[in-house]
């Protein structure tokens, strides 16, 4: 361990902000790249799913039209 | 046979390079406005930054080789759009003669009226721009090696976006970072020149960049033109 | 010897193999990354010159050698498009560049805050930013021509075109901002000393590195996986995949 309390890890010797920043950038960037195409994933699977739900509707009206 | 086919080849390509040789002059303006903007443009520097003779002359080396870069980004833009507009892109696709010849031949000779003229104006802005005389030589003979790059390397930007209804951006944008290395060096060496060194090696190696773009450029605008007519 | 090769071509195959394949590569991601960063921060000891702001190495370094890679990924992509008509290799190259773009971006903004404690600028006209920049260019350049295009056929193949001649490019301009920089350097610190690193500082590194490679395989896999969905949003497997979630 570099650092003897959480305040100089904090600090770093005046370094911190410059690391802690360069460190919090990455972590949401790399978040990000994951997060877009879960995102986008769950999104087409609600819009699939609908469509699904619509043509089975369609469906079972003209079952029904025809009986 | 084989005699034959290489007189054939030949006799297209000369075909093809008065057809443009013509075309291009015909359209004089499109040959003109670069020319008109490396003026106007440079002649805006002294204005935005300072007419100090000092400051200018140190400047000057990098102010005529982007703009000189700039003019000919723009008069690259319209290479192919009148031939893709009017539908000789087509005809020339259906060709027996390779469309990597076809292309060659055209970007060279959209540099003989657009590159050499850029070369050979540029005396005159360097005197504008108080660049010592000794570097004028180099920056005519760097201009003229490092034009015939540029109109390469921005003719694959130009076929790759002639199908595009608004390309003119995008060009600037696929094709201003392919530019770099060319700028490196012709600035470079019209800087040293101007200083009173000898640049052998600069010019050497632009023209290492020339014969590079002259033998890829036009497998990659082949390439890209045939995904322009698809499309 | 050729089926890996063909069954490439089937996106069910590669749908099935690569969730597979995620099941394993994320947590070794995320461990590998936990444990680099952990011991670059905590545990590496500080640099004779620059102090603690060197830390950001761990990131800086394998991000840049990331943006580098991937844009060869992608042009590798983009050449199997355009030779065998891959639709995979297709929605490999456009991952590719969005992941790329991301990551390059990523490398300047640590480069431009490393900058800031070493230098005392934000930006220093420094070879390996001002290449890093360029490649930035080339992504951007290639993203908007796909988007340019209403052709999505033709714009991946325009793109793979571009990704091409920018690997030609690529080694051609860095050579050149090397050699510019060269010229124009002033007596500063170097951000990344090649010459000796401490094995102390250099393993944290090396997981990083590892790390990232494997972050870099994950990401793009989920976005290849969700670019497979919805190309074969017609087919029978994937109506199925819909139904069960």
């Amino acid at each position: 361990m570099q650092f003897e309390s959480f305040t100089e890890l904090w600090h770093m010797a005046g370094h911190g902000p410059f690391v802690w920043a360069s460190y919090a950038i990455t972590l949401s960037v790399i978040v990000f790249l994951i997060w877009l195409p879960v995102q986008q994933r769950k999104a087409f699977i609600t819009e699939q799913k609908r469509l699904q739900r619509i043509a089975a509707h369609e469906d079972k009206s003209s079952n029904n039209k025809e009986s | 046979m084989n005699a034959s086919q290489n007189l054939s080849l030949l006799k297209g390509l000369s075909a093809t390079l008065k057809r443009e040789l013509t075309l291009l002059w015909r359209r004089k303006s499109d040959s003109l406005n670069p020319l008109l903007f490396l003026v106007v443009v440079c002649s805006l520097f002294p204005l935005g930054v300072s007419p100090e003779p000092k400051v200018l002359a140190m400047l000057a080396p990098g102010i005529i080789w982007v703009v000189a870069l700039l003019a000919c980004l723009l008069s690259t833009e319209s290479m192919f759009r009148s031939d893709f507009d009017d539908g000789a892109l087509e005809l020339f696709l259906l060709n027996p003669q390779s469309l990597y010849f076809h292309s060659l031949v055209k970007v060279l000779a959209h540099w003989l009226l657009t590159g050499v003229p850029l070369a050979l104006l540029s005396p005159i802005i360097a005197l504008l721009l108080n660049l010592p005389v000794a570097g004028i030589p180099v920056l005519i003979m760097s201009l003229l090696i490092g034009t015939a790059s540029l109109v390469f390397i921005g003719a694959i930007g130009s076929a790759l976006t002639v199908g595009l209804r608004r390309g003119g951006v995008l060009l600037s944008l696929i094709v201003l970072p392919l530019y770099v290395p060319v700028l490196i060096f012709g600035a470079d060496a019209v800087k040293r020149a101007a200083e009173g060194a000898a640049v052998p090696g600069q010019l050497a190696i632009l023209l290492a960049f020339f014969m590079l773009s002259f033998a890829l450029a036009p497998l990659a605008v082949a390439g890209a033109l045939r995904i322009s007519v698809d499309s | 010897m050729w089926t890996w090769f063909h069954k490439l071509g089937s996106p069910k195959w590669f749908y099935d193999i690569s969730g597979k394949l995620l099941n394993f590569m994320a947590p070794v991601a995320a461990l590998l990354l936990i444990v680099g960063a952990i011991w670059g921060l905590l545990y590496a000891p500080a640099d004779f010159r620059q102090g603690n702001s060197y830390r950001i190495i761990y990131i800086h370094v394998p991000v840049s050698v990331l943006s580098l890679s991937g844009y060869y990924i992608m042009a590798i992509a983009g050449a199997i498009h355009l030779i065998w008509k891959m639709k995979l290799a297709e929605i490999a190259m456009r991952s590719a560049a969005r992941m790329g773009a991301g990551l390059t971006f990523l490398a300047l903004v640590t480069g431009s805050i490393w900058g800031k404690p070493t230098w005392g600028t934000w930006w220093v006209w420094d070879a390996r930013i001002t290449s890093e920049l360029v490649l930035l260019f080339l992504y951007l350049g290639i993203i908007a021509l796909y988007e340019a295009y209403d052709n999505k056929v033709s714009a991946s193949r325009a793109c793979a075109v571009l990704a091409l001649v920018g690997t030609v490019n690529i080694p051609i301009i860095y050579k050149s901002v090397d050699w510019w920089y060269s010229l124009h350097q002033p007596a500063t610190i170097k951000l990344t000393q090649k010459s000796s690193i401490d094995p102390s500082m250099f393993y944290p590194l090396l997981i990083m590195i590892v790390g990232f490679y494997f972050f870099y395989g994950v990401a793009l896999m989920l976005n290849m996986r969700t670019e497979v969905l919805i190309n074969e949003r017609k087919t029978r497997w994937v109506q199925d995949i819909v139904e069960r979630a």
